[in-house]
């Protein structure tokens, strides 16, 4: 009950402090956006920036507009597409190169030269050996949270405690039960960092590589949310463009929270300190 | 009275199981590289139902031992016996881990993902021989019995280290081992939580009569616990000097006060002071 009046009172102030401080960012922004139609006196950086009135007016435009949801969707759905791909294969693939010694010194050197390769010099190569826009712009996504998976799975599971090893081992358990019962949860911390990094970086890599591959050919519309704020600048639509950005920020922010709370919920023991 | 009570551990000692033979060990870490010999031709004759403490300079070799008994590593020469049975030895130079010689390690290992309850009963539903409810309700029993009693939900990242330790110790005489490996299970607590544990460890052991190997750097701990302080050499590890600790047990804390006890002590903390001084000597010539 206590704690709870106490959690409250600290949130409160939290985020007094942060509605304050959001308002004068946006007050700001809004008197240097407008300074030069007022005063005829163009303020460096910010007045090139619509106005944050401006741009919810016409994102208030887009609410009703399909095409814009549709951009969404797309985004969200190669995003999750290539982020799970990435799960299912980087962290068996992390696994078993940290519990075995022949597989890891076949397949780590290989790993470790194609890694530094950022995700996005693959994009016209991809586009060449995929036969769809589509395709191109998940595999780019998917290498972007691969090698941040298995790098973080295979850390996770070569730093684990040798003792829990042994014990398990004289507590008589079978090779299988020490990976299932004992790496595996061991390693549940790692997976859910690296997880969540790698979230990160497919929200960048996804938005890179619509605007670069022109948002999977379906016409003007419905190509992702990279697509349409270089849809919108192509365009001139500055208004515009300051909707994407805020709506991609929106959306990684619920993709992080979404693994945040999925994280939590699988390792309950890391909230107890 | 002492005499008889020391006869009444003797023809209980010939029953209980779990007496360990060491004959002649030596273990050489990298013998093709460094060579770092860490225990030269040790012979240790443990009976069964002892607690036998040992204590050494610190990097002397006692770990090398203990893993060797445990199953963790081979051995390089020499033979180790469980009761008769070759556990390691010629043909056959690393033991096979299990169930009956538990290790309570020198920093716990208790899985931090599960709940002390979960963790109590990895051992048996491992094993598999006994039902779940058997095996819950045997480990609800237990830990009641060792004042573990509303700690069974929570993790052992939420418990004090004390009572983690106790877990960990109940954890292993859940799969009724004959041989209890201990590597400095109290090192990191604070004296009092250890004087406590201390006594928690004679309660247990009095209800369930299993060898304990028991390493310590803690003197005192050795005399109070031990049947016999064995005091090893510095490296490699050989039994230097073997202190008969003739104080009947039961003991309770009032031993510590005990003229027998400080005569013990005075006894066993010259030979140990020689030779960690030694050990020091060699540390300082090698670096
Ligand atoms: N895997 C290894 N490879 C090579 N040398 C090792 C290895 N493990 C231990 N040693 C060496 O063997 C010697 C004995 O080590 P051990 O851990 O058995 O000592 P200890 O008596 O348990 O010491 P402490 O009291 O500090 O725990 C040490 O000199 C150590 O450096
Ligand atoms: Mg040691």
């Amino acid at each position: 009950m206590n704690i709870t009046k106490l959690k409250d009172k600290i949130l409160s102030r939290a985020f007094f402090r942060g509605v304050i401080a959001i308002s004068i960012f946006l007050i700001i922004w809004e008197v240097g956006a407008r300074f030069e139609s007022w005063y005829g006196y163009r303020v460096p950086w910010i007045g090139l920036i619509p106005a944050p009135t401006a741009v919810f007016e016409s994102w208030g435009g887009l609410i009703g507009d399909p095409s814009y949801w549709m951009s969404w969707q797309m985004s969200f759905m190669r995003v999750l597409g290539g982020f799970f791909a990435a799960m299912i294969l980087g962290i068996p693939f992390g696994l078993f190169m940290a519990v075995n010694r022949t597989f890891h010194d076949t397949a780590f050197p290989t790993f470790e030269i194609l890694r530094p390769i950022p995700p996005l010099a693959w994009v016209p190569a991809s586009i060449i050996f995929w036969p769809t826009a589509e395709l191109s712009i998940a595999f780019v996504t998917f290498l972007g949270a691969f090698y941040t998976i298995v790098i973080n799975v295979l850390g996770g599971a070569k730093s684990i405690n040798k003792q829990y090893l042994q014990a398990a081992q004289s507590m008589g358990a079978s090779q299988w039960d020490i990976f299932r019962r004992v790496v595996l949860p061991a390693t549940l911390p790692s997976i859910v960092v690296g997880s969540a990094v790698g979230m990160g970086i497919t929200w960048e890599v996804v938005v890179a590589a619509e605007m670069i591959s022109g948002g999977g050919g379906s016409g003007g519309a419905g190509g992702g949310l990279g697509f349409f704020i270089w849809n919108s600048y192509v365009g001139g639509s500055y208004e515009q463009i300051v909707v994407g950005m805020i709506s991609i920020g929106i959306a990684g922010y619920f993709s992080s929270e979404m693994l945040r709370n999925l994280g939590g919920f699988l390792t309950p023991w890391l909230k107890t300190r | 009275m002492s005499a008889t009570m020391n006869a009444d551990t003797n023809s209980q000692k010939s029953v209980i199981k779990g007496a360990i033979r060491i004959e002649d060990v030596v273990k050489v870490y990298d013998p093709d590289g460094a060579a770092v010999m860490a225990v030269d031709h040790c012979s240790i004759d443990i009976p069964g139902g002892e607690i036998c403490m040992i204590v050494g300079p610190s990097g002397c070799g006692k770990t090398t031992l203990l893993n060797a008994i445990a199953g963790f590593h081979g051995i390089t020469s020499g033979e180790i016996y469980l009761d008769n049975e070759l556990l390691c030895g010629p043909g056959k130079m690393q033991a096979e881990p299990g169930s009956d010689r538990i290790v309570v390690f020198q920093n716990g290992a208790l899985f931090p993902w599960k709940s002390n309850l979960e963790n109590v009963v990895f051992g048996p539903m491992m094993e598999g021989k006994l039902s779940k409810e058997v095996i819950y309700d045997k480990a609800i029993k237990m830990m009641a019995d060792a004042g573990l009693g509303g700690t069974e939900h929570s993790f052992p990242g939420e418990v004090s280290s004390g009572l983690r330790r106790r877990v960990e110790i109940v954890r292993a005489l859940m799969l009724e081992p004959k041989v209890l490996l201990f590597d400095e299970p109290y090192r990191a607590l604070d004296s009092l939580t250890k004087s406590v544990m201390h006594e928690a460890l004679l309660d247990i052991y009095y209800k369930n009569k299993v060898t304990i190997f028991f390493i310590t750097h803690d003197l005192e701990e050795a005399i109070f616990l031990g049947h016999r302080l064995i005091i090893m050499s510095s490296r490699p590890c050989k039994p230097k000097k073997i202190v008969e600790v003739d104080i009947p047990h039961p003991r309770d804390y009032s031993v510590l006060t005990s003229p027998r006890f400080r005569e013990l002590m005075e006894e066993a903390k010259g030979v140990v002071n020689e030779e960690a001084k030694k050990a020091f000597e060699a540390g300082e010539k090698e670096g």
